[in-house]
C-alpha cells in the first residue's frame, strides 16, 4: 500500500519552481514544452518512487534532465530536405535582456543559475540536480553569476 | 500555467497516465468531489466531507497518479446537473465499482437498480445481495457508498418507512426523495 500524495499536490506546489527553472535554462519559448516532458516523465515514474522524502528535489532534477535533452536535440545535425523552405528558421530564443546573457553562459554555470535564480535552491539540492558535488555547484554558481555581473555591469 | 497544466491533464491522459481524473463540482447541496478512472465514475464526494481526505484515500486505495481535469468529467457534470433541475431519470454513465468489494458490492449494484421515484427498505436490499439476515450490512454498504446520488442508496429507507442515514446529512436525504416525487 502506498503513502504518495495524489500526483496533483506536487504540481499545486512545485509546479511554479519547475517553470521558473525551465525558463531559466531552456528560455522562455521551450520552457512549457520541458515543463511537460518533466512531468510526463514524473507521472510515469511516480506509483514506484520509493522515497518521496524530497519531490521538489526529484521533480527539479528531472527538469534539468529535461532541459539537458532539450539542448543534445536542439544540436542536431540538420535533417537534409529535397527542397529548403525560403522561410527562415528563427531561433526560438526571444534573446531580451538577462536570459540572453544567461543563454550564453557554459551549460552547468546556465543550470546552476537558472536552478539557483528560478526556485531559490540551496547549494546541495543545485548539486543534486546537477549531479555534482555541493562545492562544484557552489563554483559553477559563483562563475556563473561572476560572468553574469561582469555582462551585464 | 494554467494552459500549461491543463495540456499536462490531456497529454497525460491521452498517454494512458492518467489514472484518476477529478474535478470539485456546484450543485445544490454545496461543492461535489467527482473523481473517475479510465473505467468511469468511482467517487462522487458529498458535501461536508473534507475533498483533500478523499483524494488522499482514493491515491492510496485507486492510484497517485491522480490529476484535477474538469475535461473527464463534463459528462458526469451534465447528467447530475440535468438530475438536479429534475430533468433526468436515469444516469448513463459508466461506473468503476473497485472501491466496494463482496457484498457491499452486491448490495451497491441492487441499490443501482432501484428506479427513480422508487424506494426500498434495507431488509429487500440485503435479499437482493443474497443474505437477507444482514441488514446491518445493508445499511453499512450504503453508508460506504464510494458513489452516491449516482448509485440512489437515498432510495433506501427504514423497513418502517423512517429515513435511516445518510452521509451528506438527513436534509439532503429528503430533499432527493422530494425531487424525485417522494415523500
Amino acid at each position: 500500500m502506498t503513502t504518495l500524495p495524489p500526483f496533483q499536490t506536487l504540481l499545486d506546489e512545485y509546479a511554479p519552481d519547475v517553470m521558473g527553472v525551465l525558463r531559466g535554462a531552456v528560455g522562455r519559448n521551450d520552457a512549457d514544452d520541458c515543463f511537460q516532458e518533466t512531468f510526463l516523465a514524473a507521472l510515469r515514474a511516480y506509483p514506484k518512487l520509493k522515497d518521496d522524502g524530497n519531490l521538489r528535489g526529484w521533480l527539479l532534477t528531472i527538469a534539468h534532465r529535461k532541459a539537458i535533452d532539450h539542448h543534445r536535440a536542439n544540436g542536431r545535425q540538420p535533417i537534409p530536405v529535397a527542397e529548403v523552405a525560403d522561410v527562415g528558421v528563427t531561433d526560438p530564443e526571444p534573446g531580451d535582456g538577462i536570459w540572453a546573457v544567461v543563454g550564453a553562459l557554459p551549460p552547468k554555470q546556465r543550470a546552476a543559475v537558472a536552478l539557483r535564480s528560478g526556485s531559490d535552491l540551496p547549494h546541495a539540492e543545485i548539486a543534486a540536480a546537477l549531479g555534482c558535488s555541493p562545492e562544484a555547484a557552489r563554483r559553477s554558481l559563483h562563475e556563473g553569476l561572476k560572468r553574469l555581473r561582469k555582462e551585464l555591469a | 500555467m494554467k494552459a500549461s497544466l491543463e495540456r499536462l491533464a490531456d497529454r497525460a491522459n491521452d498517454e494512458g497516465l492518467l489514472d484518476v481524473a477529478y474535478t470539485i463540482s456546484d450543485s445544490p447541496f454545496g461543492p461535489l468531489l467527482l473523481a473517475a478512472t479510465p473505467k468511469g465514475l468511482v467517487k462522487v464526494s458529498l458535501p461536508g466531507h473534507d475533498p483533500e481526505e478523499a483524494l488522499e484515500d482514493l491515491a492510496a486505495r485507486v492510484s497517485p497518479r491522480l490529476l484535477e481535469a474538469p475535461a473527464r468529467l463534463e459528462e458526469t457534470r451534465r447528467e447530475l446537473d440535468l438530475y438536479f433541475e429534475g430533468k433526468l431519470t436515469e444516469f448513463e454513465l459508466p461506473l468503476d465499482w473497485q472501491l466496494s468489494k463482496d457484498f457491499r458490492r452486491r448490495a451497491l449494484r441492487a441499490i443501482d437498480r432501484i428506479p427513480y421515484g422508487r424506494t426500498r427498505s434495507y431488509t429487500e436490499i440485503a435479499r437482493s445481495a443474497g443474505n437477507e439476515r444482514a441488514v446491518r450490512a445493508a445499511g453499512t454498504a450504503c453508508g460506504s457508498n464510494p458513489i452516491p446520488i449516482v448509485v440512489p442508496c437515498h432510495r433506501v429507507l427504514r423497513t418502517s418507512g423512517g429515513l435511516g442515514g445518510y452521509g451528506g446529512g438527513l436534509p439532503m436525504k429528503e430533499a432527493l426523495l422530494e425531487l424525485e416525487g417522494i415523500r
